[in-house]
């Protein structure tokens, strides 16, 4: 069977976009890797239920299309007039359809620093999954840090959850939590809920700061914290004493299967690389659609919009709801805002030692990085074939952005024809043709 | 279905029905489960969400287990290095 829209990701904008063309008569299968639909926003544990919206959401989609979770999507490719998505979980698996939606999220985006690779330092995102999905805080005392409103969840949901949070460090300075840009925008309450929550456990907020180091043997026992200038050079430390760290710099959005069907892509406010898509939610490619952070990272309630925005496309609507554009409109300005009051500063470079790793996959220290600058490869991807950073099993996701920093580049749209590593073995297996 | 208990290295650490390998470990204070092929550095969650590839563990036999994404079964068996 040929479906008439295949949805990649089931976050808020997958599941808005799969339930919206499916309500439209659209015959719709939708995939994910996790085992619960819900993405990084609405990630719920095991038994527990997802936020109710989101679950009415969940539960009408499940009712009107195929739900296909624990299915990783490591290609998408064309032929004829219809597409292949090629996913692995339990076996491989196959799945045609006229048209693609992807909606695959996006990432934590990490800056290196000494000791970020012992065991106990966890990205704010993963810090999160972690408490939310598995219901286990990632330490006892634990650290949050590194720049972003997504901070500020993460710190709260720690503290709620009896864990000791040593500190709140904001790299970036100028706006104090009473005066958070999140206030501005009808979400006073929810950035209310997190300073209370902070604030009645006496958890420091302290803008201007950031961990440079961490430290310990086998595993994390303390971070050496620092004031910052406001290019993010080092105005002084001190040592604090914490089992977990839980830093986060902004996101990357996932955008490799965009780039692998020919997606043109764009610079963010940022310069991340996005998908590049008209106002209905189109990419350059006829037949595939994006929604949600691979277009631009914006938060739940802009994917949400770009999802239902894509959904009555994808179905033949003449013209999208005007309320629909505006809310998008709106959230998007909201986005460009914060990227613009939390930017990367470039003295996180400054942090750096000779042997700080840059590529945690394949150990590969800024000294290799600058040697191979040294004889000539000027730009990062010179870099990676000389020194091999980002050639790892994670393809750079991790240290990409660094890398292009390094490199005094934008980072460039990621060019991986697998999107997700998979064994020979599974790739030789052959598919289930699903349904 | 009850708790149970998975075995790491021949030793019961107790996982919550639906969670994963890598929450069962480090909810156990087992944070550390892999060295790195060229320094010899330990190594556990860090991304927690499947992309970093940081928390591959071997789990009855089969090596290279994404820790963080993989669901704990009754009898498991978790060896670290």
């Amino acid at each position: 069977m040929i479906h008439d829209l295949a949805v990649i990701g089931g976050g808020p904008a997958g599941v808005a976009g799969a339930l919206t063309a499916a309500l439209a008569g659209l015959r719709v299968v939708l995939l994910d890797g996790g085992p619960r639909l819900g993405g990084q926003y609405f990630r719920h544990a095991h038994g527990a239920e997802p936020e109710p919206r989101f679950a009415r959401q969940s539960h009408a989609l499940r009712q009107r299309a195929e739900v296909l979770l624990k299915h990783q999507v490591w290609a998408v490719s064309r032929e004829d007039d219809a597409f292949t998505v090629h996913a692995h979980g339990t076996a491989r698996a196959e799945v045609r359809a006229r048209r693609v939606l992807i909606a695959t999220g996006a990432h934590d985006r990490p800056l290196p620093f000494p000791g970020w690779d012992l065991p106990g330092v966890l990205t704010a995102g993963g810090a999160q999954a972690l408490l939310k999905g598995e219901r286990v805080p990632a330490g006892r005392r634990i650290a949050v840090a590194g720049t972003g409103p997504f901070l500020l969840p993460v710190a709260a949901g720690l503290a709620r959850a009896g864990a000791e949070v040593a500190g709140v460090f904001e790299a970036s300075g100028g706006l104090g939590l009473a005066r958070h840009p999140v206030m501005a925008l009808g979400k006073a309450g929810e950035a209310a809920g997190y300073a209370w929550a902070l604030a009645a456990r006496r958890v420091p907020y302290r803008r201007n700061h950031a961990v440079i180091a961490a430290h310990g043997e086998h595993e994390l026992r303390a971070v050496t914290v620092a004031r910052l200038d406001r290019d993010w050079n080092v105005l002084g430390t001190e040592e604090l004493e914490c089992d977990a760290l839980a830093v986060g710099y902004g996101f990357v959005p996932q955008i490799e299967l965009a780039v692998q069907l020919g997606c043109l892509t764009r610079q963010d406010a940022d310069g991340t690389p996005v998908v590049d898509v008209d106002a209905r939610q189109r990419t350059s490619v006829p037949g595939v659609w994006a929604a949600g952070e691979p277009t631009g990272v914006g938060g739940w309630e802009l994917s949400e919009t770009e999802g239902r925005i894509a959904g009555l496309a994808l179905a033949g609507a003449g013209e999208v709801p005007g309320l629909l554009l505006r809310r998008r409109a709106r959230l998007r300005a909201f986005a460009a805002a914060l990227q613009g009051a939390y930017p990367v500063r470039p003295g996180w470079q400054s942090w750096l030692t000779p042997d700080t790793l840059i590529c945690r996959c394949e150990e590969v220290p800024l000294a290799r990085v600058r040697e191979a600058q040294e004889l000539g490869a000027t730009d990062a991807r010179s870099i990676k074939l000389l020194a091999r950073p980002g050639m790892g099993w994670c393809q750079g996701r991790m240290c990409g952005y660094a890398l292009a920093c390094l490199a005094g580049e934008p980072q460039q749209p990621p060019r991986r024809p697998i999107a997700q590593p998979i064994s020979l073995g599974a790739l030789a297996e052959p598919p289930q043709k699903e349904h | 279905m009850e708790r149970f208990d998975i075995s790491v290295d021949g030793r019961a650490v107790p996982a919550e029905p639906g969670q994963t390998i890598g929450a069962a470990l480090h909810a156990a204070g087992v944070r550390s489960w892999r060295s790195t092929r060229f320094g010899g550095r330990p190594r556990g969650l860090f991304c927690g969400i499947g992309v970093c590839f940081d928390c591959l563990v071997e789990v009855n036999g089969r090596p290279a287990e994404r820790a963080c994404q993989l669901e704990a079964r009754p009898g498991d068996e978790v060896s670290t290095s």
